[in-house]
């Protein structure tokens, strides 16, 4: 982190998603906003289904025919992404913005060699020719450390490992030097030492080039380790934001301190893992008031009627509960909760 | 490649061997060709003459023998009829049946591409109803009967091409069209269906993201990927035509392989049916080849490089271009939303 210019380059306000369902339309993503500064990491915290893909394929305009924003704004530097139009998107945004999926061998054509995708990039926005796209290509598989490149660049998707893929998804994500860089879940189908691997290299190249890196992720360990910022989603609403120093040590949301202490840490070996009770709401039946109150052992009348509104809640943190000050601290120990144990 | 031709010859051999024994057998059970060939009061010595001097007074097994054994000094055998050699006449009338074949495949595919395609961009939509109306209908018409409407319609109605025969351009309509129905209506929901699921794939919107434009998207990203499962299909139904567009070919009077095969049957004429029948067979085994290659040329995990991983995954990619509804996005989001992913994936 030597290099935070802090300069905002994603903001997104009140953003809305929405999903026409045969049912109905339901809200994915409600209300969500946070800030990706250049040089830093933030990351989109969340279970399976509490809408943190959403929030980043509404983001890269990549929704489904069946979702669509429907409120809110993005904002990549400066220029809001959804009132572009569609070629302005594909001119401004595809440079500014890489995506990197989580799964890679789905993500990659099958059909086409690596060089071929990687060199897609620049034959579209750079005008290059096959010869000159194929010689970048080159360079990208050095730069995110692919051995070999020059006789890889001719091999297909599934000619590589998951952990190579990853890298080749990675490098045609930054290929444009984009300003923001958008993880989903990149280390999810991955073992643990090749998933070290790709954060070490997301890390460099965020640091290299200066860019803005969102990452998405379940995973409460990479979180501490990589990201400097944390936004906390549940249920489509985020419960809690702030730097990952801060929400960690003093959690002001009761969502945030289930999850924390949900870690498995060295000073409870022996115990029962704590988990938090019951399971997230489905999307039709999200709850009038506040949407953890099911599981929260601090609910009361009030969270049942009244929807808590992000309030600050401590230096540069916010949380989305009407009794965050009767949070208690987190009962792990912050360097517990981020050792990462091999298990024998 | 050298050891894959030579695999698939080696493999293929059998199965030919097999065509020609059955068709032998088979063809010699729909009478005695003299009854045919003879004057109805024919006597007793001219039948034995006949049988004698056609071989058909030998057992049969001794028949096949020498059949055999004239098939490896490329003899055929000749004509009962004209008395010419029967592999040149097969060879003579197949272009014809080939150049139809051609015709009405190149056709097809070229508006089952676009038409497929189109359905597939809008899933339900109007126009995806729309193919898939038309497409079915085409697809289930049988073409004796769209043949015979086709000739009362273009032929003596309005007059617009000749019922029959090869002369023209115009005399090529009626034929293509009936031919083309079947594999029109086919292709477009096998490359519909294809295409809808192409679409959703990650890798489309990895495409997307890059900036691609919708026609590079759909023609180099999409097309590409369901043109595999669409080639296996129209391999399918090439084959359909080589070995005989029968009906089609009599009733145009279309002179190729599958009429002289119904001449050859109606006037037991066995040299000409046995060298038409192992003709369309190698045709078909050749026609596989090619269809192979095409396939591993479209599907870099189907070669023999690729290894066994790749080529089951590209299989299962294959067979799951039914024509079905995409699963709304829903699912994928919600699907595993009540496990405790968080829990779970803690190092």
């Amino acid at each position: 982190m030597s290099t935070i210019t802090d300069q905002a380059v994603l903001q997104v306000q009140n953003l809305d998603v929405d999903i026409r369902t045969p049912q109905g339309t339901l809200r994915v993503v409600n209300n969500v906003g946070f800030t990706a500064r250049s040089g830093t990491t933030l990351a989109l915290l969340g279970e399976s289904g509490c809408g943190k893909s959403m929030t980043a394929k509404a983001i890269a305009g990549l929704l489904d025919p069946v979702a669509q924003v429907s409120g809110g704004s993005a904002e990549l530097l400066g220029e809001d992404l959804n009132q572009m139009s569609s070629s302005r998107r594909r001119q401004v945004a595809s440079p500014g913005l890489g995506i990197v999926f989580q799964d890679a061998l789905a993500a990659l054509n099958p059909v086409y060699t690596v060089g071929a995708q990687l060199g897609e990039a620049f034959r579209i926005h750079r005008g290059m020719g096959k010869k000159q796209a194929k010689a970048e290509a080159v360079d990208l598989m050095r730069r995110v450390g692919i051995p070999e490149p020059e006789t890889r660049v001719n091999s297909y998707p599934h000619q590589f490992s998951g952990g190579m893929r990853q890298r080749i998804l990675i490098a045609m994500a930054v290929a444009l030097n984009p300003r923001l860089l958008i993880a989903d879940e990149p280390t999810t189908a991955l073992d643990v030492t090749v998933q070290a691997q790709i954060m070490a290299l997301l890390k460099r190249l965020r640091t290299e080039t200066d860019m803005a890196l969102v990452l998405i992720t379940h995973d409460l360990a990479v979180v501490a380790e990589e990201a400097d910022d944390v936004c906390i989603m549940y249920a489509g609403n985020v419960v809690e934001q702030g730097s990952v120093q801060t929400v960690f040590a003093n959690p002001t949301h009761p969502y945030t301190k289930g999850l924390l202490e949900s870690v498995p840490g060295q000073g409870q070996r022996g115990q029962a893992l704590s988990s938090i009770p019951g399971s997230p709401p489905e999307l039709s039946r999200i709850p009038a008031g506040c949407v953890y109150q099911d599981r929260c052992p601090l609910a009361s009348e009030l969270c049942r009627a009244e929807r808590p509104a992000l309030r600050e809640t401590g230096p540069g943190q916010r949380a989305a509960c009407h009794f965050a000050e009767q949070v208690p601290h987190a009962t792990v120990s912050q360097t517990g909760s981020t050792e990462k144990e091999i298990p024998a | 490649m050298l050891t894959y031709l030579r695999k698939r010859i080696i493999s293929s051999a059998l199965p030919l061997v097999v065509v020609v024994i059955g068709v032998f057998a088979l063809a010699r059970m729909t009478g005695n060709p003299a009854a045919l060939y003879l004057p109805l009061n024919a006597t007793e010595a001219m039948r034995e003459d006949f049988a004698a001097r056609n071989g058909l007074d030998q057992p049969i097994w001794a028949q096949m023998a020498q059949y055999f054994g004239g098939l490896l000094r490329l003899d055929f055998g000749a004509s009962m009829r004209t008395g010419e050699d029967a592999a040149a006449m097969a060879l003579r009338a197949f272009p014809a049946t080939l150049q139809l074949a051609a015709m009405t495949m190149l056709l097809a595919i070229v508006l089952a591409v676009v038409v497929g395609s189109i359905a597939a961009l809008k899933p339900n939509g109007l126009l995806d109803r729309f193919a898939s109306f038309t497409s079915m209908i085409a697809a289930s018409i049988p073409d004796f009967w769209l043949a015979i409407v086709g000739i009362w319609v273009f032929a003596i109605s309005l007059g617009w091409v000749p019922t029959s025969g090869v002369v023209g351009a115009a005399a090529w309509f009626l034929p293509v069209a009936t031919l083309l129905m079947r594999p029109f209506g086919t292709l477009v929901q096998v490359i519909r269906g294809a295409m809808v699921s192409a679409l959703s794939e990650p890798y489309i919107k990895l495409a997307r993201s890059k900036g691609a434009t919708q026609r590079r998207v759909i023609a180099s990203h999409a097309l590409r990927n369901a043109a595999a499962p669409a080639l296996t299909v129209a391999g399918d139904l090439t084959v359909g035509l080589v070995n005989g567009a029968v009906v089609v070919e009599t009733i145009f009077g279309w002179p190729g392989i599958g009429k002289l095969m119904i001449d050859s049957i109606l006037q037991r004429d066995f040299a000409v049916l046995q060298a038409c029948v192992l003709l369309t067979a190698v045709a078909i085994f050749a026609l596989n080849i090619l269809i192979d290659l095409g396939y591993a040329l479209l599907d870099p995990r189907v070669r023999p490089s690729a290894g066994k991983r790749a080529r089951r995954s590209a299989r299962r990619d294959a067979s799951r271009h039914r024509p079905s509804q995409p699963a709304p996005a829903v699912a994928a989001e919600r699907a595993d939303a009540t496990e405790h992913e968080l829990t779970r994936s803690l190092p």
